[in-house]
């Protein structure tokens, strides 16, 4: 199983990051290996739906699970669509929200905000 | 142009300058034609109300894309083509987001398969009408759509039939919406203010002006004698103010009110006129 979260730099003492389409990084954590890579998110400097262009990188990635303090709705779709389950992440690094969600602690991303960019705007 | 300018943008990068107030006067003096472009949020007609006999509205639409899933191979091309993330693949199907559609068509000419055919959508509207000696044009968009341009190309096609002297009342900024306008005009009337955010934005305009090849001229709004910010940066490009119209509270009244400078204070009323006479006659200095 493969959880993806975006983290606020690439190494393992990362925290989780703010923003979920706009991080500069997400974490790929694989349960099988133990293994975390990081994957630079291309999609941080879009004019708009960067929250897609993640989400479709995270799906490309053969991604299970994402944890992150919140979404968008654009995101929310891309990522549902694709049967990836979203992850609420709690207080803490990437590493321990990793080891709440297989504990069962964490509780399902339901929110979805309705986007931050450009929305009815130019 | 021989003739002089008969299609005049308002513009300014700054919003709150001045653009509307100068365009309805302009307008009004000239018994012209306005066209509200700031179609994210006109307010042109609280000052020249069309009369309602004569409003014809028509619906702006755009063409978004619809997937066949059936002929659909997967191969991602028109995912991979979209660079505004109009696109994703998920679950093996391609899925649309239309807010964040440019319409481009990109999409169906790219897809092998003939999956993609595209369904018109209203973004928003466009309306003419004719207010006392002025014709009204102008338009709205709906929330959250991607951009305007399609409604304001629309407002620009109907002030373009109707011919003669235009006003176009540019949306604020100098970005895609601004750029439409500009193209669209002989000649660029920049409205600026004397704050540091004014004279910043009217560089950035100038810049643009220059880029598209257009003349220009500078009214000052709200300009103070002790405020030289915009008058000692024309001075150094070798310009002047067209005009500068003075802080006025009286002014900012009769705005606050829906009124027309140039119909309710004599003083405005010249001022318009010459500013007007200013532009038909200037040629391209730039």
């Amino acid at each position: 199983m493969k959880i993806a979260l975006p983290v606020s730099k690439n190494s393992l003492d990362a925290a989780v990051a703010s923003s979920f389409g706009r991080t500069e990084w997400f974490m790929l954590y694989d349960t099988k290996t133990e293994k975390a890579e990081f994957l630079s998110n291309s999609a941080s400097s879009l004019q708009g739906g960067a929250g897609i262009k993640a989400s479709q990188s995270l799906v490309d990635g053969g991604v299970d699970i994402v944890i992150s303090p919140r979404f968008g709705e654009n995101a929310r779709d891309v990522l549902a669509g694709a049967g990836i389950k979203a992850f609420k992440s709690a207080e803490g690094g990437a590493l321990e929200n990793i080891k709440l969600f297989l504990s069962g602690s964490l509780t399902p991303l339901e929110d979805a905000h309705p986007g931050l960019h450009n929305h009815g705007r130019r | 142009m021989a003739g002089g300018n008969t299609k005049i943008a308002v513009l300014s990068g700054k919003g709150g300058t001045g653009k509307t107030t100068i365009a309805v006067n302009l307008s009004a003096v000239a018994g012209s034609v306005y066209a509200d472009c700031d179609v994210e949020a006109p307010n042109g007609h609280l000052f020249l109300p069309p009369e309602p006999e004569t409003i014809t509205e028509e619906k702006i639409t755009v063409l978004i894309p619809s997937v066949n899933h059936e002929k659909c191979s997967a191969c991602r091309k028109c995912v991979d083509f979209c660079k505004f993330g109009g696109l994703a693949f998920a679950g093996g199907r391609v899925l649309v987001f239309e807010n964040l559609c440019h319409s481009c068509g990109g999409c169906a000419i790219i897809c092998e398969e003939g999956a993609i055919s595209e369904h018109k959508k209203q973004i928003g509207f466009a309306r003419t009408g004719k207010a006392g000696t002025v014709s009204f044009i102008g338009g709205s968009l709906n929330e959250g759509e991607a951009t305007g341009v399609p409604v304001i190309q629309n407002i620009i096609e109907k002030a373009e039939n109707k011919g003669g002297l235009v006003f176009f009342d540019s949306p604020p900024g100098s970005g895609c919406a601004v750029m439409e306008v500009v193209k669209a005009c002989d000649y660029c009337l920049i409205v600026s203010e004397p704050t540091v955010f004014g004279l910043d934005n009217l560089k950035m305009i100038i810049s643009l002006s220059n880029l598209l090849k257009k003349p220009f001229g500078v009214v000052i709004n709200k300009a103070l004698k002790s405020s030289g910010i915009i008058r000692d940066y024309l001075k150094s490009i070798g310009r002047e103010p067209l005009l500068e119209i003075p802080y006025d509270s009286n002014a900012g009244k009769i705005c606050s009110e829906g009124g027309l400078l140039a119909k309710e204070d004599a003083f405005y009323r010249s001022l318009f006129e010459s500013l007007l006479e200013k532009i038909k006659i200037t040629e391209g200095e730039d």
